[in-house]
């Protein structure tokens, strides 16, 4: 690594102030992005007098962490006063096994459409490309019938399978792309060796996955736990996910409207997928952009 | 026990045909080299030989088995691709034992034919590293090490020296020969490169177009062309095709070489070019390679097929062991391969000697030979 950077310009007034101009508006554009989060985080750590009594932007003369508790455990949304917990476990349990099976498909699917092309199978991919455009919406009263059919209605599982089958489209179409840049001598050498369809999959496809199953794990993972139309159409009672409960918490009005509940809630809510950006984020980006093999 | 046999193939992808009627034979322990250029179907029909594409037509048997339906794995070949197609997640190790572990081969038995082959390849140090640890030669030979533990009836190469610099490709075609001298398992080599061609075939098959030129030992090749693709392939300078006026010489034909400078000079076919008496008063090509139109050549006194041109030199390369000096005859620019100490300068006459025993008439129009 060199010391200096490629191109390093002359410290002149004029780049100077440049700097500090882009600097500037960087930072407007920051703040811009992260001042209603800190807003809410800041007015989920008032107390209600607090907030009466303060602005939108003053600080919390006292820090409270009670809204957090009663947001997880007692807030009444609807009848039940038991917080938005269910709901976020009830996030949990469909999130896992979407991921799961949906990034699973994919891996399978991309390998298919990319080392084992056969007759039509670029027309099927077309057709599931065009689901990755498919407006949801569209898709809401058939995937209803399908459920009653399948007598899954109203239910986690149900859940799971729409999301399954509408995430197969991107992973798919995420690991296809990655598979391509694996060179298809490899494919080859492996039959020639002896290895079937599986045994390559497994031996020689999926070591070298770790970039794309990182890449499709987030993004599934973030699709699927923010999704809320899914989720207030397909679910009921106590099949609900965070979404759909964190709607009806704020949309209750049983006299004061509290709002540190409210905002705490909105908190707890995002924070898997903000956890997932913090901690994976980078690893998103270097996954979309690396190659499968060298050499 | 490890002949092959291809009789009348014919390959097509949907309405393209890639290979037509293509029929060789070569026996066990031959070197066999399929040459031609970019398109010309030899890798499709090393994939046809490996059993990874199938036939549309004809019938192809290895150890006078056919197998048209048998599988890659069961035809007893192993192949090195020109990308190496290493496994990238397995070591140099695992990559070379992993066919062997498909076919249940004990581990004992494993690790001493790794072993062996690793030693025969000289990469015992490189037993434990990734593909990506190593450098293209190193890569190189890890895929032939993959191919030499499978222990097959037929080695098929996939233009394996492509990706090699200059260098290292020489040097590995020479490993290449000596491993086929020492281990003589039949071979079939694809490549592009005439000069791989002609330096490790033992028979080789030229290709254009979907179709054989010509199947013969490097030597007829490069003496006896069939057609003028085959003489304009091998070689290197290429050979010179010069259109040229036929006459009739007393009872023989020659050939009219105007050269650059109102030189006009009218050169005897040598005898046996009879089929040449149909062409009286035609343009035929005159072909004549680079090392045959030279300031010397062995016995040009006595010789009667050697004659004497004058020509102005136009451009002069020097390439060491031999200069390359560029004339004008027929208005066609010609290539004469000279010894360095004669070569004239650009603008100077330079006398130059030519062998027309050693020289080929070809038909302009189909490029067959006369």
């Amino acid at each position: 690594m060199s010391e200096r950077s490629l191109s390093v310009a002359p410290r002149t007034p004029g780049v100077i102030a440049g700097r500090i101009f882009i600097y500037t508006l960087l930072g407007i554009a920051a703040l811009y992005f992260l001042l209603p989060f800190l807003i809410m985080v800041m007015t989920s750590l008032k107390t209600m007098d607090d907030i009466r009594m303060g602005t939108l932007i003053s600080l919390p003369r006292e820090i409270s962490f009670e809204p957090w508790s009663e947001a997880w455990s007692s807030a009444c949304i609807g009848v039940n006063c038991q917080g938005i917990k269910g709901y976020f476990i009830n996030s949990i349990k469909m999130v896992i096994p979407a991921v799961f099976i949906s990034t699973a498909f994919g891996a399978v699917n991309g390998y298919i459409f990319s080392k084992w092309r056969f007759k039509g199978s670029e027309v099927i991919f077309s057709m599931l490309l065009i689901g990755c455009f498919i407006p949801f919406q569209v898709i809401l009263l058939p995937m209803a019938l399908t459920l009653g059919k399948l007598g899954i209605a109203q239910s986690i599982n149900g859940l799971v399978l729409v999301h399954v089958v509408y995430g197969l489209a991107f992973t798919t179409l995420f690991f296809r792309n990655f598979y391509v840049s694996i060179p298809d001598d490899l494919v080859k050498a492996a039959r020639i060796d002896g290895a079937g369809f599986f045994r390559i999959f497994w031996r020689i496809i999926l070591p070298v996955s770790a970039p794309i199953i990182v890449v499709t794990v987030i993004w599934q993972t973030t699709q699927i736990w923010n999704d809320f139309l899914f989720g207030v159409v397909f679910s009921g009672g106590d099949s609900q996910p965070v979404t759909v409960g964190l709607n009806n918490l704020v949309n209750t009005s049983t006299g004061v409207k509290k709002y540190n509940v409210d905002m705490a809630a909105a908190i707890i809510a995002a924070s898997p997928t903000l956890l997932v950006y913090v901690l994976a984020g980078k690893y998103f980006l270097r996954g979309l952009t690396a190659g499968s093999v060298k050499g | 026990m490890s002949s092959l046999t291809i009789k009348d193939v014919y390959k097509s992808f949907g309405h393209v045909e890639v290979l037509k009627d293509i029929s060789l034979e070569i026996q066990s322990g031959e070197f066999l080299v399929l040459v031609g250029p970019s398109g010309c179907g030899k890798s499709t029909l090393l994939n046809l030989i490996a059993g990874l594409e199938t036939v549309t037509r004809g019938e192809i048997f290895i150890s006078d088995r056919m197998v048209r339906d048998v599988s890659p794995k069961d035809r007893d070949i192993a192949m090195v691709f020109q990308t190496y197609a290493l496994y990238p997640n397995m070591s140099v190790r695992k990559n070379i034992s992993f066919g062997l572990e498909m076919r249940k081969v004990p581990k004992t038995e494993i690790a001493k034919i790794v072993g062996k082959v690793a030693g025969i390849l000289q990469i015992e140090e490189l037993l434990d590293r990734k593909p990506a640890q190593l450098s293209g030669g190193q890569r190189q030979r890890v895929a032939m090490g993959r191919a030499l533990a499978r222990n097959p009836s037929i080695f098929l190469f996939d233009e394996p020296l492509s990706n090699l610099d200059a260098k290292l490709r020489v040097e590995m075609r020479t490993e290449i020969k000596l491993l086929h001298q020492r281990l003589g398992v039949t071979t079939v080599y694809v490549t592009h490169d005439q000069i791989e061609a002609m330096t490790l075939a033992d028979r080789i098959a030229i290709m254009k177009d979907g179709k054989i030129q010509q199947f013969d030992t490097p030597r007829n090749v490069y003496r006896n062309p069939f057609n003028q693709f085959v003489a304009g392939f091998i070689g290197s300078p290429s050979m010179n095709f010069i259109p040229a006026q036929v006459v009739q010489i007393d009872d023989g034909q020659g050939v009219v070489l105007d050269v650059e400078g109102d030189r006009s000079y009218t050169l005897a076919a040598s005898p046996g070019n009879g089929r040449l008496a149909q062409w009286v008063g035609r343009e035929v090509l005159l072909g004549v390679r680079p090392e045959h139109l030279s300031d010397s050549l062995p016995d040009m006194d006595e010789d009667s097929n050697v004659h004497e041109l004058e020509c102005e030199v136009m451009v002069v390369e020097p390439t060491g062991a031999d200069t390359i000096v560029f004339v004008r005859i027929n208005g066609m620019e010609v290539t004469c391969r000279v010894h360095p100490d004669s070569a004239g300068k650009p603008g100077e006459t330079m006398k130059f000697v030519t062998d027309m025993s050693r020289t080929f008439f070809f038909d302009p129009e189909t490029g067959e030979r006369i």
